[in-house]
């Protein structure tokens, strides 16, 4: 245990089911005899911990893995976005691949139905205990994840893969752009070409377009010397020139139509 | 025994000899040894005729013989012990061979003949039938079916297990008698689970325990879960293998309801046309989650199941319509106990 002169553990609970945010509310209670904690909030959804945590702080969020929309896993790679990222306790009432998993990497986690002892100990070596990186927590998960994240101004804003038009490498960053603005997110296009090799095509050394974005491809009016193919992206103005390497899609892009 | 250690094991025993259809196997596989021992003696495409008229000269009057000595001995081999009833089946066999081989020579037109010959391909020939009567027996045996039902019995999801614990838990200090309602729901629920399944349930109990089974659903995933019945015209006395519409809304829920964020409807409707119980299921789908392996043998499963009890008359169908799946059983409409 740390010294007894500090703060109270700050705790926020997600889970998709209220039974269990409830049971999970009564066993915090059973813990707060023993070690000093406070519920910052209690959540239904990655989306919502995602919001309530760019407006106060916690320490350690418990969250279940199961979820609609976005799983837990994704929600805690995104909560690494945050300038403080709170501790994750991962909870789950069954899931053999993710416990398999977490035995691996030593992450910690809760099975359902949890008992009031096993999570005290959980809760009273957050504090010390190190924190998975991004590279454990996507080997968690397989799974592409549904959003990526882009921090702005201490907020996480969540960008749904299926609106993405392309992503382009700049320098340290991926700019993200969908239908309406542009995003920077601290990404690698090489990863991200990985991950979602089924919606992304690469049509330049620097450029991902999504598959679903492509209206065409038209002829460059001047000869830039580097490709003659542009990209013409649905819900966009901006075309994206093909590399001369890359000019095969032009041709196997007609073939899938 | 190994009947004391395992229930199911299938006993050997002699196939009926009074059955037409055995004794028309006895024919075909002794006629098909004829023709290729005398493809085994023909010198030429021109010398088989007169091989096979050779060889059936010999093998026709012992095969006659044969299947006349055992429809007449039927009930005293039924009655021995099946080891030593086929070794009583080869003994005759050989009996019959030498017999013929001694009084029946001098009538046939056969010439340099060794009686040993007779005896070892009548015993290869009996064993062969012997073995394949008892594979035949093993295949079709109704241990064996019934092992496999036994196999295929639903499974609940551990998932649903857990997170319902989860939910009673947490009902027990705020609702008590809610959370009495719900364990007495999870002890129905699990008594059919863990019976022994291999029986037709009645399907006014299957839809009870449907909805046992919802309302612990509802219980942790409450307004996102809503059930739609349409259950009026439904024959209540028509029996179905038990579990075989429990999973399917396990299924619906698991795949259908938890990924969403908003509320979903699961729809039942159940009724009766042309002497068929028809059952459709239907629950939102999106294309986007990528469809499980656990729901294809859920299906797989129920499907099987369906075919033991009803054969070709059952079937399950689904379809993926405007961001609904469904699926469509059709069964006999099965009044009595078989």
């Amino acid at each position: 245990m740390t010294g007894s002169g500090e703060r109270p553990l700050r705790i926020v609970i997600v889970d998709d089911e209220a039974p269990a945010r409830s049971r999970m509310r009564d066993l915090l209670a059973d813990c707060a005899a023993c070690l000093p904690l406070t519920i910052e909030g209690e959540v239904d959804s990655g989306r919502a911990v995602l919001a309530l945590l760019a407006a106060r702080a916690a320490d350690v969020v418990l969250l279940d893995i199961r979820m609609p929309e976005m799983d837990g896993i994704e929600v805690a790679q995104h909560l690494q976005k945050l300038d403080n990222p709170p501790a994750v306790v991962f909870t789950t009432a069954y899931d053999a691949y993710a416990i398999r998993a977490f035995e691996v990497h030593a992450v910690d986690y809760l099975l359902k139905p949890i008992r009031a002892g096993r999570l005290r100990e959980a809760l009273s070596r957050v504090r010390s205990a190190a924190r998975p990186g991004p590279e454990v927590l996507r080997e968690l998960q397989p799974k592409p994840r549904a959003f990526l994240s882009a921090q702005e101004r201490g907020k996480i804003h969540l960008i749904p893969v299926g609106e993405i038009l392309y992503l382009k490498a700049e320098l340290k960053y991926v700019t993200v752009r969908d239908a309406r603005r542009e995003f920077l997110v601290d990404e690698s296009l090489t990863r991200l070409e990985h991950e979602y090799a089924e919606r992304f095509v690469r049509v330049h050394r620097n450029c991902l377009v999504a598959r679903h974005a492509i209206r065409g491809f038209e002829r460059a009016a001047g000869d830039s010397g580097e490709g003659n193919w542009l990209v013409v992206v649905n819900g966009c103005d901006e075309k994206i020139p093909v590399s001369r390497r890359q000019q095969h899609i032009v041709r196997e892009f007609g073939k899938d139509r | 025994m190994a009947s004391s250690i395992n229930q199911n094991a299938y006993s050997s025993a002699l196939p009926n000899f009074r059955n037409l259809g055995i004794l028309l196997r006895i024919l075909l596989v002794v006629n098909l040894a004829a023709i290729a021992a005398a493809i085994m003696e023909s010198k030429g495409p021109n010398d088989f005729w007169p091989r096979l008229l050779d060889v059936s000269v010999v093998v026709q009057p012992l095969l006659m013989l044969s299947v006349l000595a055992l429809v007449l001995l039927n009930d005293l081999l039924k009655h021995l012990p099946y080891y030593l009833g086929a070794v009583a089946v080869l003994v005759l066999e050989l009996v019959l061979a030498t017999l013929l081989y001694v009084y029946g020579r001098p009538l046939l037109p056969v010439e340099g003949t060794w009686l040993e010959r007779y005896w070892l391909l009548t015993f290869l020939v009996t064993l062969m039938l012997l073995l394949y009567f008892d594979l035949r027996g093993r295949a079709l045996s109704p241990a064996i079916s019934e092992a496999r039902l036994q196999a295929l019995q639903a499974r609940i999801r551990p998932h649903f297990l857990f997170n319902s614990i989860n939910a009673v838990l947490s009902l027990i200090r705020q609702d008590p008698k809610r959370a009495e309602g719900a364990l007495e729901d999870m002890a129905d629920l699990f008594r059919v689970v863990m019976a022994d399944n291999r029986e037709l349930t009645l399907l006014v109990r299957e839809v009870a325990l449907c909805r046992e089974y919802l309302g612990l659903e509802q219980l942790r995933l409450g307004e996102r879960l809503r059930v739609e019945w349409h259950v009026d015209k439904m024959p209540g006395d028509a029996r179905i293998p038990p579990l075989v519409l429990q999973p399917l809304l396990e299924n619906a829920v698991y795949h259908g309801i938890e990924p969403r964020t908003e509320p979903g409807v699961i729809s039942i409707n159940i009724y009766l046309a042309r002497e068929q119980v028809h059952a459709v299921l239907r629950n939102p789908y999106e294309r986007e989650g990528n469809h499980h392996a656990g729901n294809k043998m859920a299906l797989a499963n129920i499907r099987e199941r369906l075919q033991l009890h009803f054969d070709a008359e059952a079937s399950l169908t689904t379809k993926v319509s405007d961001g609904a799946y469904q699926v469509h059983i059709t069964m006999p409409y099965v009044k009595d106990r078989q």
